[in-house]
């Protein structure tokens, strides 16, 4: 009989997730779950002040400053690096400014360069490394798998515990592989595979697992791509998604301003390269996805898990076998204004939507605006391109790319969560469609009443220029 | 954390599966830097209309959520269940949660419980006959009664300890604080760090 996976330690074959958990565990057996250390603890204004309350309250101190770091994002407007309009916000993002100072916690504030998307910033500072374990008081810090590391979202009681001890208590997840075999085929990129995988799945498919992500395909995307896969492992209830390391991650990783120098780099490669799947490892659960059947794919509905192929049409509610998903889609219709039979490609958008740790990287920027170069945003059709943090923002504007955006008619802003969350001013009106790179579709998301389909950079270009759902190929 | 072992109450039947949490609560209410006056926002777009479940007279004084599956996926939020615990639900049952949703009720004494499909559609149903019924959520015999019927469920025994005694964590793991120590002097050097080192 094969080892179940959480039998198999010491020198039976382990997974990817199986050796960085391991690697981690501080305290084990007993009732109590494994007490894993956590590595990186990212900070942000919406989910930190009351932590750092109940460490006021207690009077106990951070623990560890020099493995936290903070920036301002989710509240942060687009339009200016000054002034924050909205007082709730303002005082949202100066409370995290004093408990910083007043706990030691370094932080990126608006006007600085390492300012920008939490999941942005860490790995373009080089924190986040392979085989560690990141936390953060947001569900997209799965991004951070994309390196090798188990990295997972957290509540903010649970951001308070981290501060106070650098652990968090985690009852052992399952294990789980996507493995897409074959190349993607061109003009089909890492944020059509992910939204695949989750329609395939839908919400809750991960629930409990940490998924590694493998095979030729994935083998072949960028690190920008693998962020953007391993950045939606949430949308289908993932606890955390990985990537095993290679040379592309050390490469990324080499000559950051926190990446190991001199012999601590070898030790540091040397262990990255021990941090893969075993042969003959088991898994709980596998997932095979052909890579050259995926086309561009979109959303129609109201939640992740409800997409379709960019050449495909709105669905009928009444076509699906399961009464669960026939309610949720007949609604999801009747929020999204759509009716069934309708080609996505015939939808007209009012906004595009390209940033947000899912697609607000120099790549994602590059991609858009190789797309639109020379090309005019539709009629009527509004295209924010918001940069996902003040460094990439900087970089592309030493590129050019903020001209072929600004000469396409697009509004280039500032970095922040902006459009992703109906929280800070950049938000869809009532009725109002758009194109979006970020990650939910979820009612009122981008805003109260506003209409999402998430899609890929490409087809988000595509999209601004043509009006309706489009991809490159469709110019 | 409030104690948690047995709470009656009337139910309020909530007839939709993949409730994500901007549902529960949407952005903008979570603006606020304390950790109570959140039941304001709590399903608040939904709450604009009137026919709504909870602004139904006989649903008002409703304290423990039924809900569809996937209740609470997507963002971290813990404000989702400080909204429900301000609004004064006791206790969600679903057949399947959110997992960080699921892992920030319980450290805040809100009890989630998880049924199969069939019992919370029976649980709907006497809800909308019997809006003034009661349903008792039993935490120490793992129970959810309602009149003649009895559900059992599954619950994690330490978190089942942990809920029922009222416990932080965070004091629970400083127990263990030599551990902790142990660890980190056995840490590779070349672990990044945010801030310069010290020497």
């Amino acid at each position: 009989m094969s080892p179940t996976p959480h039998e198999s330690e010491g020198t039976a074959p382990r997974t990817l997730a199986q050796k960085v958990w391991d690697a981690h565990v501080v305290r084990t057996g007993g009732q109590q779950p494994d007490l894993l250390y956590i590595d990186l603890h990212l900070l942000h204004e919406v989910t930190s002040p009351q932590a750092f309350d109940g460490l006021r309250v207690a009077g106990r101190k951070v623990r560890r400053t020099d493995l936290t770091i903070a920036t301002e994002d989710h509240n942060t407007p687009t339009d200016n690096l000054f002034t924050i309009a909205d007082p709730t916000s303002r005082k949202q993002i100066e409370t995290l400014r004093a408990n910083c100072e007043e706990f030691g916690v370094r932080i990126h504030s608006l006007g600085d360069e390492n300012q920008g998307v939490v999941h942005v910033v860490g790995p373009q500072l080089g924190l986040t490394q392979p085989g560690m374990t990141v936390v953060c008081g947001d569900s997209h810090t799965s991004t951070h798998g994309a390196f090798g590391s188990i990295a997972f979202g957290i509540g903010t009681s649970e951001v308070e515990h981290v501060l106070a001890t650098q652990t968090l208590p985690q009852a052992k997840p399952k294990f789980m592989a996507v493995t897409v075999n074959g190349s993607l085929p061109e003009g089909v990129s890492a944020k059509d595979l992910i939204l695949k995988v989750i329609s395939i799945t839908g919400t809750g498919g991960g629930k409990g697992h940490i998924v590694e992500y493998r095979g030729q395909a994935i083998e072949e995307l960028s690190m920008e791509g693998r962020m953007t896969v391993c950045n939606m492992s949430i949308e289908w209830g993932a606890k955390a998604g990985m990537i095993a390391p290679d040379e592309k991650t050390s490469e990324y990783v080499k000559g950051r301003a926190h990446a190991p120098k001199g012999e601590e780099w070898d030790a540091a490669v040397a262990y990255w390269q021990t941090l893969k799947t075993d042969e003959g490892a088991v898994f709980d659960k596998e997932i095979v996805i052909d890579a050259a059947s995926l086309s561009p794919f979109v959303t129609w509905g109201t939640n992740p898990g409800q997409g379709v192929e960019l050449s495909g049409d709105v669905p009928n509610p009444e076509d699906f076998d399961d009464p669960i998903a026939r309610t949720t889609a007949a609604g999801a219709l009747e929020y999204m204004g759509l009716e069934a039979g309708t080609p996505m490609r015939e939808i007209d958008v009012d906004v595009v939507f390209l940033g947000s740790c899912t697609n607000g990287r120099i790549e994602d920027l590059r991609t858009a605006a190789e797309v639109i170069k020379g090309r005019k945003v539709a009629e009527g059709v509004n295209m924010m391109v918001v940069p996902g943090s003040a460094k990439v923002r900087e970089q592309a504007i030493a590129e050019g790319l903020d001209k072929v955006f600004i000469d396409a008619g697009a509004d280039w802003r500032f970095a922040g969560c902006s459009m992703c969350l109906g929280m800070n001013p950049d938000q869809l009106t009532p009725g109002q469609r758009a194109a979006s790179t970020s990650n939910r579709n979820f009612e009122g998301r981008q805003g109260k009443g506003g209409r999402t389909h998430l899609v890929s950079p490409a087809v988000a270009a595509a999209t601004a220029v043509t009006g309706h759902l489009a991809s490159p190929a469709d110019l | 954390m409030d104690k948690f072992t047995t709470h009656t109450g009337q139910v309020a039947p909530l007839r939709r599966s993949n409730v994500d949490t901007d549902q529960i609560i949407p952005a903008v209410y979570l603006k606020r830097v304390t950790k109570t006056g959140f039941e304001d926002g709590l399903f608040a777009e939904w709450r604009e209309d009137e026919k709504f479940l909870l602004n139904r007279p006989e649903y008002r004084s409703a304290t423990i959520l039924v809900t569809g599956t996937e209740f609470g996926t997507g963002s971290s939020r813990e404000h989702a269940v400080w909204a429900l615990k301000d609004y004064g639900f006791k206790a969600v049952i679903a057949p399947r949660f959110g997992d960080i949703f699921r892992g920030n009720s319980l450290k805040n004494g809100l009890l989630t419980v998880e049924l199969p499909e069939a019992a919370v559609e029976e649980l709907w149903l006497r809800a909308e006959l019997h809006p003034e019924s009661e349903i008792t959520v039993d935490l120490e015999a793992c129970e959810v009664r309602a009149g003649d019927r009895t559900w059992g469920f599954e619950f994690d025994e330490f978190l089942r300890w942990r809920m029922m005694e009222g416990l932080d964590d965070v004091a629970l793991t400083l127990r263990d604080e030599d551990k902790i120590a142990a660890f980190e002097s056995n840490r590779d050097a070349w672990r990044p760090r945010t801030l310069p080192v010290q020497v």
